[in-house]
């Protein structure tokens, strides 16, 4: 399963074929992601995949009945605070609508994943202002920088900041509830006409990171810049994820989330699944659908459902991670 | 009939100014060749336009970031580097040897471009 899809549309029905008997049936799976943009829950209930539209009967039954009670985190990521450009003058406002949309939530999420470009500029200001406005979350939040957040002072900022514990240029791990998060940089140090970048340092830690847990232990890895090659020639792609990858393939469950992007994404590979979260400031184009990956004016109405959070769910003994895009609209 | 030869003469009339014109540049140009023009790269939509510039030694090379995103200028062997370049903001660098240096965008590495002195 190596094909890359953006999806947009909105679909219904529930997932019937299981062709890998492994507990997914992909059709059926990429069918579920086909709601991404507009807010879908997809869980493994039983070994078999269902999906369901936010907002209908059945999705808050799952809500209450399957998710409830486990853990529960939400990513955001781009927050770009400072840019002030016509693709959203105002970034403030759109952060706020995710904070409201986060407290909102049926359940409280134990805690937030930032997947980096938390500042346009990284200037102590912006960093400032998304610190306090994040405040009204009253959650513990996580931060992985985005090349934004390092601009000025190889990311020295960003760590006093957002990763004193931290190794390195600010990579590390932790457990919550049976599940091990490990926080990977794949912004700093790269090369002319290159991608992402983890570096041999960083992929030495991660391999030891890993090494004594069980292969039962689900996996949850986020970085900034996708982890699987999404679209080389616009630098959508990290240079060594492969070999990041290949030393937690092992494992039952691996969910990999990315920012970056700037909308959402999903693909399966084998017990992997990649996932990349909406912004929270504006929005870029679908992969070589324009000249360049800047960003991109749509029209105001439009905006607020181009952007958005992703709300996650752990269900302990399940294989995969439920996801869901929910846009600020 | 009488159009087309209207067109005839104005053609011939245009290729006279147009031979005026170019028997004086050479005046204009060695006027010009104490300093060495402006130099401007614009970085716009994720490109260097021109991603190869030929410059005389010791030329100053300007970088104009019209993109709504921040670029930051770095050669491939450290040389120079830039702060990142906002909307607008521009970035010079003057060289003072001969020799081909190769640059990228050290946040958008897919974008490079080389700057020729000679």
């Amino acid at each position: 399963m190596t094909k890359t899809r953006l999806f947009h549309s909105n679909a219904n029905g529930l997932i019937e074929h299981d062709h890998n008997r492994d507990g997914i049936d992909r059709r059926g799976f990429l069918k579920c992601m086909a709601w991404a943009g507009t807010g879908a829950l997809c869980l493994i209930e039983g070994g078999v995949l269902k999906s369901f539209a936010l907002g209908t009967r059945n999705a808050s039954q799952v809500q209450s009945h399957e998710v409830a009670g486990r853990l529960t985190f939400v990513q955001i990521s781009d927050s770009h605070m400072g840019f002030n450009k016509p693709a959203n003058p105002d970034v403030i406002g759109t952060l706020k609508a995710a904070v409201d949309k986060i407290n909102a939530l049926p359940q409280r999420p134990e805690f937030i994943l930032h997947t980096g470009d938390i500042s346009h500029l990284s200037s102590p200001d912006e960093f400032d202002t998304v610190d306090q406005i994040l405040t009204a979350t009253h959650t513990p939040i996580f931060f992985v920088p985005g090349e934004h957040d390092v601009l000025n002072d190889d990311g020295k900022t960003f760590r006093e900041r957002y990763a004193k514990n931290s190794k390195g240029a600010g990579w590390y791990s932790f457990d919550k509830n049976g599940v091990h998060f490990i926080g990977l940089v794949n912004v700093m140090n790269l090369k002319a006409g290159g991608l992402g970048t983890l570096g041999n340092e960083q992929l030495e830690w991660l391999r030891d990171d890993v090494k004594h847990l069980p292969s039962s232990t689900p996996i949850v890895v986020f970085a900034h810049i996708p982890l699987w090659t999404i679209y080389p020639e616009w630098g959508w792609g990290t240079e060594d994820s492969a070999q990041a990858l290949s030393y937690v393939k092992r494992f039952g469950s691996v969910t990999v989330l990315n920012g970056h992007i700037h909308q959402t994404m999903q693909k399966v590979e084998g017990n992997v699944t990649f996932h990349t979260a909406f912004s929270t400031a504006f929005v870029q184009p679908a992969p070589g659908k324009a000249d360049g990956p800047g960003p991109m004016k749509v029209p105001g109405d439009q905006l607020r459902s181009l952007l958005g959070i992703t709300d996650v769910n752990y269900v302990q003994g399940r294989h995969a991670l439920a996801l869901v895009d929910a846009s600020l609209a | 009939m009488r159009k087309a030869w209207w067109i005839v003469g104005s053609s011939f009339t245009f290729a006279l100014v147009m031979v005026a014109l170019l028997a004086t540049r050479p005046l204009i140009a060695k006027a010009d060749e104490t300093k060495a023009p402006p130099a401007e790269i614009k970085v716009d939509n994720f490109t260097f336009g021109p991603d190869t510039l030929t410059v005389a030694v010791n030329s100053t090379v300007t970088w104009v970031n019209k993109d709504d995103l921040p670029h930051v200028i770095a050669s491939n062997d450290g040389l120079f580097k830039s702060k990142a370049l906002d909307t607008d903001q521009t970035y010079s660098y003057t060289f003072s040897k001969p020799g081909t240096y190769a640059y990228f965008c050290s946040i958008h590495p897919k974008m490079v471009g080389k700057i020729v002195v000679q």
